[in-house]
């Protein structure tokens, strides 16, 4: 496992309750409340709509392999070869990530492959949505 | 000059508060809250909008966060005055039709300092935390992550992809102030250096020192200088966000497909007029997304197109014909080279001249897939 405690991220009010959720093994993502569309990453509005009300909610955790590289440049602290990700969740939001629990490598790395979120905690303050392949159905 | 009178301000908002602090907003927050405020009381809504000028945060993040496709952005940042330049420039802008409505925005944290100063707003900035912890180390790992989807979608191979080094170091081989000009094949390529699968050493530019300069003036006054004048026939310019894991569509680039076709729309021309062809290549994906997103050849042939030989020396579309970021430089910010290749082009002066050459397109990127900007240029007036 990387270690991530050299890049760790800091919440802002507006992203508080999405660094919040992950704390507590909730993947808290928001949506327009008229649309039910989701949007990430996470703002006090709806980029199609800023007046619309929007809401936090949980997200289902599961999603599939968008796209990814395997870097052999590691940062301090991360082990080469690794995946860096992208995954579309079933909401219809994407977002970066690493793959882990899995070879990295291109034949255990299909595109859109089930993934599902596993939390990775960092510190007290942050936690990081980590995606691997899903198991079961 | 701009026509006095036909440009007018309709939307004013602030964000003051006697306390002097807004504890629950970061710098970005701010920018936003005052272009929400300003968009209601003019009942706008983003897509209304389709120009961005801002200083303090980037146009790019600006425009993101709002959920706004600009077709002119200004990220003019010299200090307090800056917003007064913005100003000046939209007038200009919407005179000469380059956009109708203009957004500009200021926000600071000045006091409470959330999510300001450091590489884009620190450890609160967007990439810090929803990109670069997953450890991103620069160009070569970010800019390539939209690759795969675009090889699946299409069925290009890691040998296609290969080609677009190949064939650009044909021309750095004619070039003498090519870094790089000894011939390589795909096998070479697709043996280079693994750097992120599925690029290897040669799909990725240079490392470079160097520098480059432009001079404009009217058309009329270009008639009295010693050198021949290179008209600019249209151009064009976007964004779209500063992560890349949000591009709307990993095989294309929004930026490249506002800015693009803004600028044959204002050349007038067709895509069959164009001579000569510059874009810049970063990464060797970034041509085949340039051909295609610029409407040169359809969605999903640009790599075909390049192996069957019709951007080599001699095809019908020579394409970055300096050798390219791949072999013939790169400092950081490529884009001036690709305009001063454009521009030898039209002067014929270039190392691998493209005989008769009239009409030459030189299209740059930003950022990864951030930003795009496009010029069209001739050597004829029209």
């Amino acid at each position: 496992m990387h270690d991530y405690s050299r890049m760790v991220p800091q919440a802002t009010p507006e992203t508080k309750p999405y660094w919040d959720g992950l704390k507590e093994g909730k993947l808290m993502i928001q949506r327009n409340k008229a649309t039910g569309q989701a949007y990430f990453p996470p703002r006090p509005f709806d980029p199609r709509d800023p007046v619309a009300e929007v809401e936090w909610f949980q997200a289902s955790g599961r999603g599939k392999l968008a796209t990814y590289v395997i870097s052999h440049r590691p940062p301090p602290g991360f082990e080469a070869p690794f995946s860096i990700a992208v995954v579309e969740l079933a909401e219809g939001v994407k977002m970066m990530t690493n793959i882990v629990e899995c070879p990295q490598t291109p034949e255990a790395l299909q595109l859109d492959m089930p993934v599902e979120v596993v939390f990775h905690k960092v510190n007290d303050e942050i936690t990081l949505p980590l995606w691997r392949p899903a198991k079961g159905g | 000059m701009v026509k006095p009178g036909s440009v007018a301000i309709v939307g004013a908002a602030e964000m003051v508060s006697p306390l002097g602090v807004f504890p629950e907003l970061s710098q970005l927050g701010l920018h936003a809250e005052s272009a929400i405020r300003a968009m209601k009381e003019t009942g706008l809504k983003p897509s209304d909008i389709d120009g961005v000028a801002c200083a303090g945060a980037s146009p790019t993040e600006v425009a993101y966060y709002l959920g706004i496709t600009p077709k002119y952005v200004d990220g003019t940042s010299v200090g307090g005055c800056s917003f007064m330049i913005h100003v000046r420039h939209a007038a200009a802008a919407i005179e000469s039709g380059l956009c109708t409505t203009v957004l500009i925005t200021h926000g600071e944290s000045g006091k409470s300092g959330i999510g300001r100063g450091g590489f884009p707003g620190g450890r609160q900035g967007l990439n810090a935390q929803f990109e670069q912890w997953a450890g991103p180390t620069g160009a070569p790992t970010m800019f390539t992550v939209p690759v795969m989807r675009y090889m699946k979608q299409y069925g290009i191979t890691e040998e296609q992809l290969a080609m677009v080094a190949v064939v650009q170091r044909e021309y750095a081989a004619k070039n003498p102030n090519a870094m790089m000009k000894d011939p390589i094949t795909v096998e070479d390529v697709l043996n280079s250096r693994m750097i992120a699968y599925p690029f290897r050493l040669f799909m990725c530019c240079l490392v470079t020192d160097g520098g480059g300069a432009l001079i404009l003036t009217s058309a009329d006054r270009a008639k009295d200088f010693p050198t021949k004048p290179v008209y600019i026939l249209g151009t064009g310019e976007s964004v779209e966000t500063p992560l890349v894991s949000q591009m709307e569509d990993f095989t294309s680039s929004r930026a490249f497909s506002v800015a693009g076709p803004t600028a044959f729309a204002e050349a007038g021309i067709s895509r069959d007029d164009v001579d000569h062809l510059m874009i810049y290549d970063a990464f060797a994906h970034l041509p085949l997304y340039g051909l295609e997103d610029l409407g040169f050849v359809g969605r999903g042939e640009a790599a075909q197109f390049i192996w069957d030989g019709n951007t080599r020396p001699g095809g019908k579309l020579p394409l970055n014909t300096n050798g390219g970021g791949l072999s013939y430089t790169h400092s950081g910010m490529y884009g001036m080279y690709a305009l001063q290749e454009s521009v030898r082009q039209m002067r014929g002066t270039a190392p691998a001249q493209v005989a008769g050459a009239k009409i030459s397109v030189a299209h740059g990127v930003g950022g990864m897939f951030a930003a795009s900007g496009t010029i069209i240029m001739s050597n004829e007036q029209p």
